[in-house]
Order: structure tokens, then C-alpha cells, then sequence
């Protein structure tokens, strides 16, 4: 979307040589207590420019709350306590230093169940853009219709845009949520099993929808689908127990993983 | 798992199959209750409601007789009532007057606290001070009446004069504003509970994408609790309407028709207690004006009634 703002244009993807990718977030000995519940264990993990970062393991182990500490929501929960680092592009956003509001202008996020607001498609779509002072109607009109073709959903509501997003289906709702993430032109976007809800034809656009917009935008994603992660990521994190068991790029982790527990996880022996 | 299934006798499937087929057929004894019991909620249901049609009908008829003996326009259109006097006269304006403006004043207090103590008691008290609060508004809502209009008269007032040398011992002014503490509650909490069913989910969403928290309230949560919102003002205002003893005590029986909130005026209401109150006879034309008055503000209940069901339901946004 150059009509936001302008990005660097990033080296040609190099398949054989990820290192040099820059990390946006970088995390360092992260630890999380959900009152005394140790949610998550001591997490080194950074999370590549311009890749797309899986992020696997049974429920419970705490990917949704990794998830949620990188855009700050985990605050949300009362009794939460946090120690470590967590930087994006060389920043500490645990500390007071950054507005989370800065933060997540920059980090959208799309949920598992689909949310859209109860307004009109259009308005869905401008929400964002509105919130951070963009009021010049064309402006927004052509955000609106860009975002809207970057998630693959223009050609199904062009002519229902002032109708409420509550009349789409659920699969043209996630990318609705998609839409709305892209409006604000996201550095990041952090997505926690955004299929896991919907039919498998919905879960293959979303799918090809995160591949057409992988140059543009660093993605993290959560999911339960194994063959999800080997087709749409760069990399994958394996997570156990709040602990962070093995990283590497999806090629070695699905093909040769160091750890006996990914091997068996990612073959269905547990989990 | 294996280990369960070993454990448990297999017998046991056999006598839970036997306890429910017992339990079937103790259950056909019953069913005849089962048959009955919808008959008789029917009955229940019906009673209440021609309960309530014989009310109206005798409002409705009794009201008939007034306009026997007043004119329909000179009632809708008089300024002055007079029911005692040699000349009686039969304006309700004043007491129309009385009615809207004490509640009026009642909502410029209730709506805006009662909104915000919403607001912050959905979108920013934490779990430990809304358990303390919600409960502390209902117990307020619960306070009679008569304490409120006992506390217009000897608080309110006397306070207000100190502020405004030129208030009347009785006024609008001090009622309504206690209306308006008494109806605080009650649109606190309902605008509350509005906000509190909007999902998190949405609040979440439109959190993730940098919106503070008061943007959130203002262009997420209020917009879609908008229909609950204007069910408690609603109500709030039904509320006000219908109020009887803090206006009887505290504004007076002066049937002023007049904009000036520091004098005393007379609501529907107070009307009706005044002349139930005293001796007017049976089939006097006072006597026929309780049942005009009471008509009036029945209708003008039920027309705001109904309006507020239109406006909710046009501001809906479904979730
Ligand atoms: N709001 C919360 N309050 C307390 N504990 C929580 C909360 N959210 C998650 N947890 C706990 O933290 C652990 C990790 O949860 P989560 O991050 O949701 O796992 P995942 O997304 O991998 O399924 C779980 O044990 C869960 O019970
Ligand atoms: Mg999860």
C-alpha cells in the first residue's frame, strides 16, 4: 500500500540463506505468570522480516499467550506478570517506553473466531485507518478497496459494502478480520489459528491470502494443522509446556528435527 | 482409559438401563399433570391480562363521563386548572407542563452519571470494584420514594436556596434533581449490563488494531449497546414519569403553567394524589378529572413506550 507509507524495499528472498533476514521481534528469556501459573518458560524466539513464522504444539502450551505478549493483549488478563525481553525492531515494548496503542498500529491481529464489529463491511474496513486520524473519505475509499482485494473478499461484497459484516459467512468474515488488519498497513500480523473455525475451501483462501500478502508483511501464525504449517511457512517454533522446544526453518523442522518431541508431535504420536 | 473400563463392573450399564425404564414408567402417572399444567398457565395468563383490560375499560369509561361535561379541546388546550373554584376550570397544560419538566430535570442528572458510571464501571473498574458497586446500585435503587421526596424537601431545597436567592420554598427544580439521583441507579446499571453483553471479542478486535480504551467505548461498545442504552433511559424516564411522592412533597399543588423551574408546579401525579386526597364526591366533575388526568398519562406512557421500541430498534447493531 504505498499510498501509507513507503517501506524499504527488502533484499530478494534467499530460500538458502533466511539468517540474513532481519528480525523484527526478538525475544529474550521471556517469562510469563498467569498469577502463580507458568505460562511461559524462559522463550528465546525472534520472528523474521518478511517470513512467515509458524507456530505449533498442543493446546495449552502456551502459543496463544506468546502470541498475545508480542501486540501486548496478555495485559489484558489481571494478575498477569511478564519478565525478559521482548524488542520489536530494537525497541523494548515491555517497557512503559512504548505506547501499546504505537505498538499495535503497527501489529494487527486477527483472532480465531472471526470479530468482525457489528457495522457495515465498509465501516469494518475504515475502523482503523479512522482511529488513526485518516478522515479524507477518498482516502479511505480506496484503503477500503485495497484492503478488501489484498484479502480476496472485494469481488464477493463490492456491491454490499454498507451492509453489516454480519450477513457473511464465516470464512469471508475472517478475511473481513484479515481486512480490517490490512487497512492499517501492519508491519506484523499475528494470526491465532485464524482457520481453525472455518471449512476447508474458506481455510485454502485464507491460505493463499497469507501467500499473497507474505512480501509485504511479517506474519506469525498459530496453528493446529501440520500440513498448514509445511505449505505457508518460512519457519517454524515448536512449543511444549510453556517452554520453547526447537526452531528452525519448516523444511528442517518437518523434515529433519533435532528434537525427538518434534518429531513426534509433528507425526501425531501425542498432543 | 483402559484402565477405567476394567475397573468398573459391566453390570453396572445393565442396571442404569433398568433404573431409567423404572423412572419412564413412574413418569407416565404424571403425565397427566404434564397435560394439565399448560391450561392452567393459560388460565393464569388470561386472568392477568383481563385484569389489566378492566382497568382501562373503567379508565377508559369514567374519562367518557368527564368529556360529558368538559369539552375535549378545552381540556388538551387550558392553561389554567382550577377544579375548586366558583368558575372551575379544566386545563391539563399545567399539569403536562409539571410532568415534563420535573422530568426533564430528572434526566439532564440521570443520563450523563448514569452513562458514565456505566461506562467506567464496564470498561475500567477492575472485577473487585464492579463486584462491590453492582450490587450497591441495586440496593440504592431500592430506596422508597418517599425518603427521596422527605430529602428533597428538607436538603435539597434548603441547599439550592442558598445557591438561587430567588427559589420558591416548593419547586420543580429540587424534585427533579432528586428524581434524577433516584433513576441514576437504575440507568447505571441496565447501560451497564448493555455494554457488559457487548463480547469481548469485539473489544479485543477493535483493541488489537491501536484503538485506546475510550475510543473503543465511544465507536464500538456504545454504538452496539446503543438499543440498551436507550431501553434504560427509557425506562428512566417512564420512571420519572410516573413518580408520585418526591414531586407531591417537594414541588408543591401551585398548578403553574409556566417555563420557570424555581416555582412550584404540579405533575399529573401530584394531581391525582391531591384530589384522591381530599373530598372530592363521587361523579363530581373533579371527581371525573382523576380519570382524565390518569387516561393522559397512561397514553403518554405508552405512546413513549412504543416510540422508544421503534428508536431501539433502528440503532440496533446485532452481535
Ligand atoms: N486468561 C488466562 N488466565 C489464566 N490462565 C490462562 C489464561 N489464558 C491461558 N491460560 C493458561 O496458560 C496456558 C497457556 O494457554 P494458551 O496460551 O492459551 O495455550 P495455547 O494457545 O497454546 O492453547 C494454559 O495452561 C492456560 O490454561
Ligand atoms: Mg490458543
Amino acid at each position: 500500500m504505498t499510498l501509507l507509507t513507503e517501506r524499504q524495499q527488502t533484499p530478494l528472498r534467499m530460500v538458502e540463506n533466511k539468517q540474513w533476514r532481519k528480525p523484527v521481534y526478538e525475544t529474550n528469556g521471556l517469562n510469563l505468570w498467569y498469577g502463580t501459573s507458568h505460562a511461559l518458560k524462559n522463550i528465546d524466539l525472534s520472528i523474521h522480516e518478511k517470513e512467515v513464522t509458524a507456530i505449533i504444539g498442543p493446546s495449552g502450551c502456551g502459543k496463544s499467550t506468546y502470541l498475545k505478549t508480542l501486540n501486548r493483549m496478555v495485559e489484558m488478563v489481571p494478575d498477569v506478570s511478564i519478565s525478559g525481553n521482548v524488542t520489536f525492531k530494537g525497541n523494548n515494548i515491555l517497557g512503559k517506553s512504548m505506547p501499546v496503542e504505537m505498538l499495535r498500529a503497527k501489529v494487527g491481529m486477527v483472532f480465531q473466531k472471526p470479530n468482525p464489529f457489528p457495522k457495515s463491511i465498509y465501516e469494518n474496513v475504515a475502523f482503523g485507518p479512522k482511529i488513526h486520524g485518516i478522515r479524507n473519505k477518498t482516502v479511505l475509499d480506496q484503503i477500503v478497496q485495497e484492503s478488501l482485494q489484498k484479502a480476496a473478499l472485494w469481488d464477493e461484497v463490492k456491491d454490499r459494502l454498507h451492509k453489516s459484516a454480519y450477513g457473511l459467512s464465516g470464512g469471508q468474515q475472517q478475511r473481513l478480520c484479515i481486512a480490517r488488519c490490512l487497512a492499517i498497513d501492519p508491519e506484523v500480523i499475528l494470526m491465532d489459528e485464524p482457520t481453525s473455525a472455518l471449512d476447508p475451501v474458506s481455510t485454502h483462501k485464507v491460505e493463499e491470502l497469507i501467500h499473497s500478502i507474505k512480501n509485504d508483511v511479517t506474519i506469525a501464525i498459530v496453528t493446529h494443522n501440520m500440513q498448514q504449517a509445511a505449505r505457508i511457512s518460512d519457519r517454524t517454533a515448536f512449543f511444549l509446556n510453556g517452554e520453547i522446544i526447537e526452531c528452525d526453518t519448516t523444511t528442517a523442522i518437518f523434515n529433519h528435527p533435532a528434537d525427538h518431541l518434534t518429531d513426534d508431535y509433528i507425526n501425531g504420536r501425542f498432543g | 482409559m483402559l484402565n477405567i473400563n476394567s475397573n468398573v463392573p459391566q453390570k453396572n450399564d445393565v442396571r442404569i438401563r433398568e433404573l431409567i425404564e423404572e423412572k419412564r414408567q413412574s413418569r407416565n402417572f404424571k403425565g397427566i399433570v404434564e397435560k394439565l399444567i399448560p391450561s392452567f398457565l393459560l388460565v393464569i395468563a388470561t386472568l392477568s391480562i383481563l385484569t389489566t383490560a378492566g382497568i382501562v375499560y373503567t379508565l377508559l369509561s369514567e374519562t367518557v363521563q368527564f368529556f360529558k361535561r368538559v369539552p375535549f379541546l378545552d381540556f388538551f388546550t387550558g392553561t389554567a386548572l382550577k377544579p375548586l373554584s366558583q368558575t372551575p376550570e379544566f386545563g391539563i397544560l399545567p399539569l403536562l407542563m409539571g410532568t415534563i419538566t420535573s422530568s426533564l430535570i430528572a434526566m439532564v442528572v440521570a443520563g450523563p452519571i448514569g452513562l458514565m458510571a456505566a461506562i467506567y464501571l464496564s470498561q475500567y473498574a477492575s472485577e473487585r470494584v464492579r463486584k462491590v458497586f453492582k450490587p450497591l446500585l441495586e440496593i440504592l435503587a431500592g430506596i422508597p420514594t418517599i425518603v427521596y421526596g422527605f430529602f428533597a424537601f428538607t436538603f435539597v431545597t434548603p441547599l439550592l436556596r442558598t445557591l438561587i436567592p430567588g427559589l420558591e420554598a416548593t419547586n420543580i427544580l429540587s424534585p427533579g434533581i432528586v428524581m434524577g439521583v433516584m433513576i441514576i441507579p437504575m440507568i447505571a446499571s441496565l447501560s451497564e449490563d448493555a455494554m457488559s453483553s457487548v463480547p469481548s471479542s469485539i473489544r479485543e478486535g477493535a483493541l488489537a488494531l491501536g484503538s485506546t480504551k475510550l475510543e473503543v467505548t465511544k465507536k464500538v461498545i456504545i454504538p452496539a449497546a446503543l438499543s440498551g442504552i436507550i431501553a434504560s433511559f427509557v425506562l428512566g424516564i417512564s420512571r420519572a414519569i410516573g413518580e408520585t411522592m418526591i414531586v407531591t412533597i417537594a414541588s408543591g399543588s401551585t398548578k403553574n403553567f409556566t417555563f420557570d423551574i424555581t416555582q412550584s408546579m404540579q405533575t399529573m401525579t401530584a394531581y391525582i394524589v391531591e384530589v384522591t386526597g381530599g373530598d372530592a364526591p363521587a361523579g363530581s366533575t373533579v371527581y371525573y378529572s382523576l380519570y382524565a388526568v390518569a387516561m393522559t398519562l397512561f397514553i403518554f406512557t405508552l405512546l413513549m413506550n412504543i416510540g422508544a421500541r421503534k428508536i431501539s430498534r433502528k440503532f440496533r447493531e446485532e452481535y
